[in-house]
């Protein structure tokens, strides 16, 4: 569904600064399918994202979403197909307006026009909505008032109210305390179960994302270093992990956050 | 005397909403304002005095003005400037441009026997006095503005262009092109910019280019003097405390004019005690938003025990 072919990012080319962080990737996700993705920093998980995205147009390369091609298509018009979350819970809700007023800006995709939508009917759709994540009798409140948490949470409700054909979870439970993270995990597995999304997921915990999903990439220096599927992917331990990189890139994953992390 | 400023602060305040949707709304700092005030002026002067009646003056003056506000937005948004700058170009070009909208004329005024609304205003009341009929009039045509522009807001286009000026991430991800809605925003408001200058022309009789100057400071002013009286997210209250915010300018300055030479004021300092207001109000609402947060959370927190012990 999701076709990368040969993407190569390069940041400030021909400047002292010049820095590859994507070179050469070429990844197929297939329908249904949920990744996780792991790597230490700066080694373009987020990069990634933001080229599927189309935060920043690639270097080279092309993306294909649905067999249509993407890659010179704007972060706006892509929005149309995927959801995005991002690890700063304020950046999916606008805080200075309601909770209902935030759902009805995600009940649909592309420009609007003068409809008063918000309507009795509506409310009642939205309460429901809110119940899994016990926001339903808050519906004018402002989403400014709201803790990290619950902001994620509906963050995550308002990105799946569409239906997107792909969600990108880029850390979005990094940011919050570890009842919250586990909250906000167990929303998203629910979510992605009931929609059967596909989903792509950068995660800092590597047993999270050896228990979860059906892929595992894992990625450094700008390359993806392997990719882990099906009956594979159940063997997995993070020992196995750890020498599998060690093998592969001739030195030591360093990145003492994903290793020590586990819940 | 009393009336004159409840007109003068009405028509002030039709400018003081433009510049709640650029500042307020859009977040983005827009000295548009100073160039679009005059060209609605200085449209409807002309044409009014050129006899194409008040109505298609006015009207022209506001789709002007719009026309003005979009010029900023796409210089923003197409060369990818800052907001303040791509303003300030605007802003420029807007005085040459005035200046020949007024036939290379800094003045043009408005003669008796031509009828203005403000004219027309005694002859619809005839039940009331000159003053009042005018503060009536322009009454009614401020509260009609209001209420298009908080239904405006109220719609899914005005919900997005509010989404916008907090978190522009969250409009691009509902897959709006942000530079579209800025294009509308600024728009409006410089529209609405622009009709309050040409009402004012008919009010005072005359356009002039620098009619303009210092107008976005003063409508600052107006628009944080009103977030004193009381503080709301519904757009009818927001639009409502601006409108007040604008009278109370406008009477702050008529009471300077008349008493400030008791204390040394003369109208030469005004501009410099505007500025002055509106530093101090950043100042308290920087100390008042930190203590409002701390409020917030405090509530939300109790709301969260509550909760539990309701589960519990």
């Amino acid at each position: 569904m999701l076709k990368i072919e040969h993407v190569t990012k390069v940041f400030f080319p021909g400047t002292i600064n010049e820095k590859v962080a994507l070179e050469d990737i070429n990844l197929t996700v297939n329908e249904g399918d949920v990744v996780c993705v792991i790597g230490s920093n700066g080694s373009g998980k987020s990069t990634l994202f933001n080229m599927i995205a189309g935060t920043f147009p690639v270097t080279s390369g092309t993306i294909k979403l649905k067999d249509r091609d993407i890659t010179h298509q704007s972060e706006h018009k892509r929005a149309f197909e995927i959801g995005r979350i991002f690890q700063d819970p304020t950046k999916g809700t606008s805080a200075n307006m309601s909770i209902q007023d935030n759902l009805i800006l995600a009940s649909k995709k592309g420009m609007r026009g003068l409809k008063f939508s918000l309507n009795s009917e509506k409310k009642e759709y939205f309460k429901e909505l809110l119940e899994p994540i016990h926001l339903e009798n808050r519906l004018e409140d402002n989403v400014g008032l709201l803790s990290g948490g619950q902001r994620q949470a509906l963050t995550l409700l308002m990105a799946t109210l569409s239906h997107p054909s792909l969600m990108l979870l880029d850390e979005h439970t990094a940011a919050l305390d570890p009842v919250n993270a586990a909250t906000v995990m167990d929303l998203t597995k629910h979510y992605i179960e009931k929609d059967k999304l596909t989903a792509m997921m950068v995660t800092h915990n590597m047993q999270f994302a050896i228990d979860y999903g059906n892929r595992l990439i894992m990625m450094d220096e700008g390359h993806i270093i392997f990719d882990i599927k099906g009956e594979d992917k159940k063997k997995l331990t993070v020992q196995t992990l750890v020498e599998m990189f060690r093998d592969i890139r001739k030195k030591e994953f360093a990145s003492d956050e994903t290793l020590l992390t586990d819940d | 005397m009393i009336e004159g400023i409840f007109v003068e602060g009405l028509i002030f305040s039709l400018m003081v909403l433009g510049i709640l949707i650029s500042y307020r709304i859009l977040d983005l700092a827009d000295l548009t304002c100073d160039g679009s005030y005059a060209t609605g002026a200085a449209v409807a002067t002309m044409c009014i005095v050129n006899g194409l009646g008040i109505t298609v003056g006015l009207v022209l003056a506001f789709l002007v003005g719009i026309l003005c506000g979009m010029v900023t937005s796409m210089i923003h948004t197409k060369l990818k400037i800052p907001g303040l700058l791509a303003s300030i170009l605007t802003m420029t070009m807007l005085y040459s441009i005035n200046l020949r909208i007024l036939g290379n004329r800094a003045n043009v005024p408005i003669q008796r026997t031509v009828t203005t609304l403000y004219r027309i205003f005694p002859n619809a009341f005839p039940f009331l006095s000159t003053a009042f009929a005018s503060l009536l009039g322009t009454l009614i045509i401020v509260l009609a503005v209001k209420v298009v522009m908080d239904l405006f807001f109220r719609t899914d286009l005005g919900l997005a262009i509010g989404a916008l000026g907090g978190n522009e991430q969250v409009v691009i991800s509902q897959g709006m092109n942000p530079s579209s809605l800025k294009l509308i925003g600024l728009g409006l408001s410089n529209g609405l910019i622009a009709l309050s200058g040409g009402m004012l022309a008919q009010y005072q009789g005359f356009a002039d280019a620098n009619l303009g100057q210092g107008m976005v400071v003063q409508g600052l002013a107006a628009i944080m003097l009103g977030e004193f009286l009381f503080s709301s997210n519904r757009i009818s209250l927001i639009t409502l405390r601006a409108i007040f915010g604008a009278i109370i300018y406008k009477a702050l300055m008529f009471f300077g004019r008349r008493y400030g030479y008791l204390i040394g004021i003369t109208p030469n300092d005004f501009k410099l005690l505007t500025g002055i207001l509106v530093i101090i109000s950043l100042a308290i609402a920087k100390t008042r938003s930190a203590a409002s947060d701390a409020g917030a959370k405090k509530k939300a927190i109790l709301r969260t025990q509550q909760k539990g012990e309701e589960n519990a």
